[in-house]
């Protein structure tokens, strides 16, 4: 066995840091398109809207049936045979789309089940006074199923931190794809993969903190 | 000044109100009374279709409504001219006691912020709740949170206001300062139809008092005769068993 490189790892870790900004990126996109979607998926699951529903029941069938990895390489290599269009995509946006639609099923389960946990009386209430379905989804029900779904959907966002490093099998140079550049030339393949994990360690650790803050802040609210 | 034809609703098989005729003057305070299950709150429900009645008319005020062929603007419609005070109030538990009074205000009747707010407060006054209106309802009382739901109902305006059991859900020390609150509404001639099992309450609010059993209208009249000199066995049988 072999010391590990301390001085080639402290080296790598700016460079490393430097793609950082393009994992956050990536996944701060994905992630306002994937609740955009989700929260239109999970209002139509509960509405269900005739004919529309059968396609979103497929849609998050699909999405959770299958690997992420797999439906990647579906989007960025499959579709523009079919779609010549797609040629353009670059990895980067391929990446997002595919986050996207893979966590956007994840989450619209999730916050169909909160939509369902506020409670049936405040529907009627809501219908009572004399809302639209439109009013009473955005000022009663939506609001207070964020707060129920907002614990899982930010369990979400570190998945879906951790997801882009698929980006590099697109042939995106992000944090892995740069480990990977530089472990060629020194053949430092564990240092430099460490060093990835590290990062990744930490950013996911920060996040589980902000998690927490905000669970506590979420259990007492409405309650003054 | 409203009139009721012919209201009937089934779930499945069976039918819960049977071709109903209730006609109700303005002004009028009705109580219905009868046995768990003959459909008391389900007619309440029709008329602001909460629950959708498959037939009869519904005209309230220069709305009119044939059931069969209602659109959901004829719902609106008729939920815009009652309100609803509901057995386990059903506030919104992410507004404040004054927001879940503007919500209606603003919202639905898209009145100025600034005004709604200051119809709210009044309203918050009339109920005793003044120092609660930024509370939320997980930090009131039952009694506080069920006058906060009858100042929602309040502040609407409502051609009828409807309670369905407003009391039946509280601890026995709050009932009493939520029937109050009622008899203040009811001093204002605010036509009301209210669902209870409060006798002594409907004997002293109603104008008349309805009884239902089976999904139909057995008997109605004022309390002095309904309550006092029952024509109908079951009628007589119901008084005994909450005597
Ligand atoms: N959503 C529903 N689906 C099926 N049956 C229902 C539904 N709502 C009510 N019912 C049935 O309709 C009948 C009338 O119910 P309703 O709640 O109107 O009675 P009620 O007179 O208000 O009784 P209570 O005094 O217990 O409140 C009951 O037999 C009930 O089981
Ligand atoms: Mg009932």
């Amino acid at each position: 066995m072999r010391a590990l490189d301390l001085d080639y790892m402290l080296g790598l870790v700016p460079v490393i840091l430097g793609y950082v900004p393009l994992t956050l990126f990536m996944a701060a996109a994905a992630m306002v398109c994937a609740l955009v979607l989700a929260s239109l998926m999970a209002v139509e699951r509960v509405v269900k809207v005739p004919g529309l529903d059968a396609v979103v029941v497929l849609f998050i069938s699909f999405f959770r049936g299958t690997p992420l990895l797999v439906q990647l390489f579906l989007f960025y290599y499959g579709l523009p045979q079919v779609f010549a269009f797609l040629t353009q995509i670059n990895g980067v946006t391929a990446a997002i789309m595919g986050l996207t639609l893979h966590f956007a099923a994840y989450m619209a389960e999730a916050i169909r089940a909160a939509i369902t946990g506020v409670d049936r009386s405040q529907w009627e209430a809501a219908q009572s006074i004399g809302m639209t379905q439109a009013q009473m989804m955005r000022r009663i029900v939506l609001p207070q199923a964020t707060r129920i779904a907002a614990p899982t959907l930010v369990n979400y966002f570190i998945d879906m931190i951790k997801g882009t490093s698929l980006a590099f099998t697109l042939g995106v140079t992000e944090m892995m794809g740069a480990a990977q550049k530089e472990a060629a030339g020194s053949f430092l393949y564990f240092e430099a993969f460490l060093v990835v994990a590290l990062i990744y360690w930490i950013m996911v650790e920060a996040l589980s903190q902000g998690q927490k803050r905000l669970e506590r802040h979420l259990n007492k609210a409405y309650a003054r | 000044m409203i009139s009721i034809r012919g209201l009937t609703k089934r779930f499945g098989e069976t039918t819960v109100l049977d071709a109903i005729d209730l006609d109700i003057a303005a002004g009028e305070r009705v109580v219905v009374i009868g046995p768990s299950g003959t459909g008391k709150s389900t007619l309440l429900r029709c008329l602001n279709f909460l629950d959708r009645p498959d037939a009869g008319t519904i005209t309230l005020g220069d709305v009119s409504v044939d059931v069969t062929r209602a659109s959901k603007k004829d719902a609106l419609a008729l939920r815009r001219a009652t309100s609803f005070v509901f057995q386990n109030y059903a506030l919104f538990a992410n507004k404040t006691a004054k927001e879940n009074i503007m919500e209606a205000l603003v919202t639905v009747q898209g009145r100025p912020r600034a005004q709604a707010e200051q119809r709210a407060l009044d309203v918050l006054a009339e109920t005793g709740l003044a120092n609660k209106a930024d509370s939320y309802p997980a930090a009131l009382s039952g009694g506080q949170q069920q006058r906060v739901g009858i100042g929602r109902a309040m502040a609407i305006g409502a051609d009828l206001m409807m309670f369905d059991e407003p009391t039946s859900a509280l601890d026995p020390e709050w009932v009493g300062e939520v029937l109050d609150l009622m008899r203040r509404v009811a001093e204002r001639r605010q036509t009301m139809l209210i669902v209870t099992h409060e006798m002594q309450f409907a004997r002293e609010i109603a104008d008349r008092v309805v009884f239902m059993d089976g999904g139909c209208i057995v008997e109605a009249g004022p309390p002095g005769e309904v309550l006092d000199s029952p024509q109908d066995d079951r009628l007589r049988r119901f008084l005994r068993r909450v005597a």
